[in-house]
């Protein structure tokens, strides 16, 4: 039953992580990551749902049988989702005109679901909202590094209106990398989702191998390092 | 969950819908409190965006009433103006002279419609044409936001004879105005939308402009 919380952050960013291992949640990762910025904008949004749904799930662990489990963790999830698109309009307006389009969206994000069911119905709710945390971290990567792509291939920007996600301050992020560019339009419609994606896959499969050959026991402790860092 | 030790009154059929439906009453009575502690404050909201985008089409110096309190509401011909069957105009007045009309029409593009307001002068001529909600692709059809492109802003002060009627298309359509790459039906929904909204102008031209030359008329309702 305890589970470190390094490992809860290994597996979350690294060996389970959402897109690139354990390939769920693509619907989202492949319709919103065409600029980099949509893709930190759906990342946090469905990292704060992860929390949360964690949080609520891990609660009522006890009281669930399995039976029944499934319908309740989706009545959690969607009423979840609607109140934080609820008050993100009322009190975060400016943030919810730009991340509006995708919040409804998470409902269909069986990450949410999966973790709930994976996770948070068998661990204490400390553990399950730090994996909400490490899992959404590990999933709002990688959908920041599809966007960085396609966006870079497609329109010749990064982060393209950040400072409307963020905030001016970050106006620094938005960055023009090839001035005059006429745009590659595969990478932003959906096959660039699917190419950008599927090189990422093999990518880390080939990063996983030869990190498993140096070390032939475990994928590699240098990793723990950068997680804490960042979590 | 389903461990062998659990309890025997879990097993039983009752307890299974009872906690199912304790779910659902406790999730929609979350969303009941959600949706009352939030109503005001989106409506509030709503309101400053709706007078944030009648300013953008509608320039503080040629009125100096308050756009919101003057509005009258024209019943259209839905086959017009797809969709709407009332469209409100807000006049703008300056010393009681109206001197430009905005009002909301909703396109249709690649995801469904598309609300845009726009304002017109006494002419006829646009003074701008903002999108106000769209459900068109992130980082494709968006570009019709005047905050991802300043394509919106090429509308300004055209009128229906200039450029002349059939040159209110897409480029790729033989018309004037771009399509973006990757995007042509949004563009597309929103020229057409536009140019419906002057041909809805010209129609209730008259009525709108009604008693406008005698400042003493004011406020009408």
């Amino acid at each position: 039953m305890s589970i470190k919380f390094s490992q809860i952050a290994r597996d979350g960013f690294w060996n389970n992580n959402v897109v690139l291992s354990q390939t769920l949640a693509l619907c989202p990762t492949l319709a919103v990551t065409s600029t980099a910025t949509n893709g930190l904008g759906m990342g946090l949004a469905t990292t704060a749902v992860l929390i949360l749904s964690g949080m609520m799930v891990s609660l009522v662990r006890d009281l669930i049988t399995s039976e029944v489990r499934i319908p309740v963790f989706v009545l959690l999830i969607a009423a979840i989702v609607t109140i934080v698109d609820l008050s993100m309009n009322a009190w975060l307006h400016e943030l919810h005109k730009v991340l509006g389009l995708f919040i409804p969206l998470i409902v269909t994000n069986c990450a949410i679901l999966g973790r709930a069911e994976s996770f948070a119905s068998r661990h204490p709710v400390r553990h399950s909202m730090f994996d909400g945390l490490m899992m959404g971290f590990g999933f709002t990567v990688s959908l920041v590094v599809v966007g960085l792509v396609r966006e870079a291939l497609g329109s010749g920007t990064l982060f393209a209106s950040a400072s409307l996600l963020l905030g001016d301050s970050f106006h620094f992020l938005e960055l023009t990398i090839i001035p005059e560019y006429r745009g590659f339009l595969l990478m932003i419609l959906p096959p660039g989702g699917f190419l950008v994606l599927g090189f990422l896959l093999a990518g880390k499969r080939l990063l996983d191998r030869k990190l498993a050959a140096t070390d032939n026991k475990t994928i590699p402790v240098e990793f723990s390092g950068t997680d804490q860092a960042t979590a | 969950m389903g461990t062998v030790s659990e309890p025997s009154y879990r097993k039983r059929v009752g307890y299974h819908a009872g906690l199912l439906w304790a779910m659902a009453a406790i999730c929609s009575a979350a969303m009941v409190i959600g949706y009352t502690a939030t109503f005001k404050d989106i409506q509030q909201r709503q309101r400053e965006d709706m007078l944030s985008s009648l300013r953008q089409v509608m320039p503080d110096e040629i009125h100096d009433n308050d756009l919101l309190a003057d509005k009258v509401d024209i019943p259209v011909d839905s086959a017009v103006i797809a969709g709407n069957t009332l469209i409100r105009v807000y006049r703008a007045r300056k010393q009681h002279v109206a001197t430009g009309f905005a009002y909301q029409i909703t396109g249709f593009g690649y995801a469904g419609p598309i609300e845009i307001m726009m304002g017109v002068d006494v002419n006829g001529k646009i003074l701008g044409v903002r999108v106000i909600a769209h459900a068109e692709t992130p980082g494709l059809g968006d570009k019709i936001e005047v905050k991802k492109s300043h394509w919106i802003e090429a509308f300004k002060g055209l009128l229906l004879g200039a450029p002349p009627v059939e040159k209110w298309l897409v480029k790729k359509d033989g018309g004037q105005f771009d399509q973006f790459t990757g995007a042509t039906i949004t563009p597309r929904g929103v020229v057409k939308a536009v140019k419906q909204g002057l041909e809805f102008f010209q129609q209730h031209k008259q009525s709108l402009l009604q008693g406008n030359t005698a400042p003493a008329a004011g406020k009408s309702s």
